[in-house]
């Protein structure tokens, strides 16, 4: 007997998933389906639309309308269901190459014009499909097949580069910090304008063995003991601070949304 | 309403022909010399109950307009040269996925950012091979305001019919030319609406029914929760590494097209029945093989016209049957000889096959075509 959750939301029948064992992945799409059951959203108006990756796999194993489209382009599709069809609500899955390298000019203007799309980047800080090369999030110095001296380029920080580019909702968190996610998920779906929530994932199969990280176990440690909120972080004292990544709801504000304000054109059309 | 006429350029009978077929949602990105198709849609659309977006790329542009396609809305974009580069990943994607869709692209003169107002012809070959794999294509080709208004609302037509994307090839001569053009009644116009599933039936997405072309399609939103994927799949529409699945999927794609050719074929032929010559001519190019033919026809030379409308599929076996009674034919269009290889191929070494061509942004003049012809002689 699956769990309910599982019966409800998911494919069952296309189950097993093809990712690693120990990959962080599972635990956000999860996530997704409990902030969805929790706001009792109807199936049949829940659009789910994905890039290519690892993440991007994540559509066809949940019940609901999905789209896997091409590298990159996952927002583009996604404004046009959105604007289309404004009852929708769409969830963008995205990873961390597919939304901040081949698809980061779609990030910028999706959040710059505000358009009601929840975007869920599953971030591990590589490029696990094509079996580990070093992405925009990869950290300076870390190692992947293409970086094999070490990686030279400085790292996006995906939700401060949303937030820059006009995004109204924007939170990080980690697959360790379940709980958290699943409130910043549910928030993310609710808020009315351009959301985004950074799950960092992990890839123990090849960022962790490039990286030598150690086992899930001390991947999932390593979350646990470096991500902190930003409200706490800023009452610690610097010391404390040191190697810490800070997570936590970012921005949370109203502002007109994209589909709204075309319908409003339409509207003034018909005096 | 009822009949209007109007004086319009190429780009705007697009548009106007577009609404009629039922366009509802435009997105694009703007490019010369297309832009007009943009504007027009940008004004017109709200006012209809659509939506037009200006997005942030080319990509985006075709990526929006699959998206919206999908929720029931009939969509199109409208490109140039290097815009048409762009967007051809995702001509693949609709293609693969078999979402319905028109794709216009104004062509301008050369390659790269080449010569952003000059005409020219060179995506023909782009047309049919720019995106990777073997897909099935439609491509149509008008050479006047009138036959612009006409085909884009073929092209819709026909992309709801045969549920793939369909290219609207025009070129800057049609693109920007202005003529006089009577837009028919709404009521005149024949409208063709994709076929979907009755709700409650065990559908699957990618699944041919009895009678049917192509798997019913199901607006996002109604009900039917089913999976769109660039991947191979099988009929439930769900990825499969299956290579017989593969087999099967591209073997369908393909005879979309290959089956239907007395629907899809469309050409115009003038004074071919005792041609002992023929002129190849398509788009704003065939206007000045048309004038070369009558003013051959004047001096008592027996030439006619072959103007294929449907670009692809291409008219092969009426070619090669006109190519069995003439002498030579010569082809001419405004590159260095794509749709040349196609009448060659099909041909079948029957007669002679002359090219003659510009690619430098000029339009052909028929003083100059009558004097290549005439080498023939």
């Amino acid at each position: 007997m699956n769990h309910p959750l599982v019966e409800n939301y998911f494919r069952i029948d296309k189950f097993p998933h093809i990712w690693c064992p120990g990959c962080g992945h599972g635990i956000i799409m999860a996530s997704i389906a409990r902030a969805i059951e929790k706001l009792g959203l109807d199936k049949d108006k829940v659009c789910v639309v994905s890039g290519i990756g690892c993440s991007s796999r994540a559509p066809g194993y949940m019940d609901f309308n999905t789209l896997h489209t091409t590298h990159g382009r996952a927002l583009a599709f996604a404004t046009g269901v959105k604007l289309a069809n404004p009852e929708l609500e769409v969830i963008v899955i995205s990873g961390d190459g597919d939304l901040s390298a081949i698809g980061g000019n779609h990030l910028i203007h999706a959040a710059r014009r505000n358009i009601g799309l929840t975007t869920i980047c599953f971030n591990n800080n590589i490029y696990g499909m094509t079996g580990g090369q070093y992405s925009p999030t990869t950290p300076t110095h870390d190692k992947g097949t293409t970086a094999p001296y070490g990686n030279i380029d400085k790292p996006f920080d995906i939700t401060q580069l949303a937030i820059g580019a006009g995004a109204t909702y924007a939170a990080k968190t980690t697959v360790y910090h379940v709980n958290q996610m699943d409130k910043f998920i549910e928030s993310a779906i609710k808020h009315k304008g351009f959301s985004l929530v950074e799950a960092i994932s992990i890839c123990p199969t090849y960022y962790g063995r490039k990286n030598k990280k150690g086992s899930v176990v001390d991947m999932m440690t390593f979350l646990k003991d470096s991500f902190v909120d930003h409200k706490v972080a800023e009452k610690l004292p610097a010391e404390k601070k040191e190697g810490k990544f800070l997570m936590g709801e970012f921005i949370n504000k109203i502002e007109p949304e994209y589909t709204e304000l075309y319908d409003g054109i339409i509207e003034s059309l018909k005096k | 309403m009822a009949r209007q006429v109007k004086f319009l350029q190429g780009n705007e009978a697009c548009v106007e022909g577009a609404l009629m077929a039922g366009m509802r949602f435009y997105s694009g990105y703007p490019i010369t010399p297309s832009t007009e198709i943009a504007e027009l849609s940008a004004v017109r659309l709200p006012k209809l109950g659509g939506k037009f977006i200006q997005m942030e790329d080319e990509i985006a542009g075709i990526a929006a307009a699959i998206g919206a396609s999908l929720t029931g809305l009939k969509s199109m974009t409208a490109t140039s040269g290097p815009g048409f580069s762009l967007k051809q990943e995702n001509i693949g994607y609709a293609a693969l996925t078999e979402i319905p869709l028109v794709i216009v692209n104004v062509q301008r003169g050369g390659p790269s950012t080449g010569l952003p107002t000059a005409p020219g012809q060179g995506d023909v070959m782009q047309a049919m091979w720019g995106t990777h794999g073997d897909h099935p294509v439609i491509c149509l080709t008008p050479d006047s305001v009138k036959e612009t208004f006409d085909l884009t609302v073929r092209a819709f037509n026909l992309a709801e019919k045969y549920r793939t994307p369909v290219i609207l090839l025009t070129d800057e001569i049609t693109g920007h030319m202005r003529e006089k053009i009577e837009i028919p009644d709404q009521s005149e116009i024949e409208v063709y609406n994709r076929k979907k599933p009755e709700k409650n039936e065990d559908y699957k997405a990618y699944k041919v029914y009895d009678g049917d072309i192509v798997p019913k399609m199901a607006n996002f939103g109604e009900g039917f929760r089913y999976h769109v994927t660039g991947l191979m799949h099988d009929e439930t529409g769900f990825p499969s590494n299956s290579t017989k699945n593969a087999g099967i999927l591209m073997d369908r794609l393909m005879a979309k097209i290959t089956d239907h050719l007395d629907d899809l074929v469309d050409y115009e032929e003038i004074e071919i029945e005792d041609a002992e010559y023929v002129i190849v001519a398509y788009g704003g190019n065939a206007r000045t093989a048309k004038s070369a033919v009558k003013k051959l026809r004047a001096e008592g030379i027996k030439v006619g016209l072959f103007r294929p409308i449907t670009l692809w599929p291409f008219a092969e076996a009426r070619m090669n049957e006109i190519s069995k009674n003439v002498k030579d034919i010569l082809v001419t269009e405004l590159n260095y000889g794509q749709l040349k290889l196609e009448v060659e191929r099909v041909v079948r070494g029957n007669c002679p096959v002359r090219f003659f061509g510009k690619a430098n942004g000029e339009i052909l003049i028929p003083e100059e075509l009558i004097l290549n012809f005439k080498e023939v002689l």
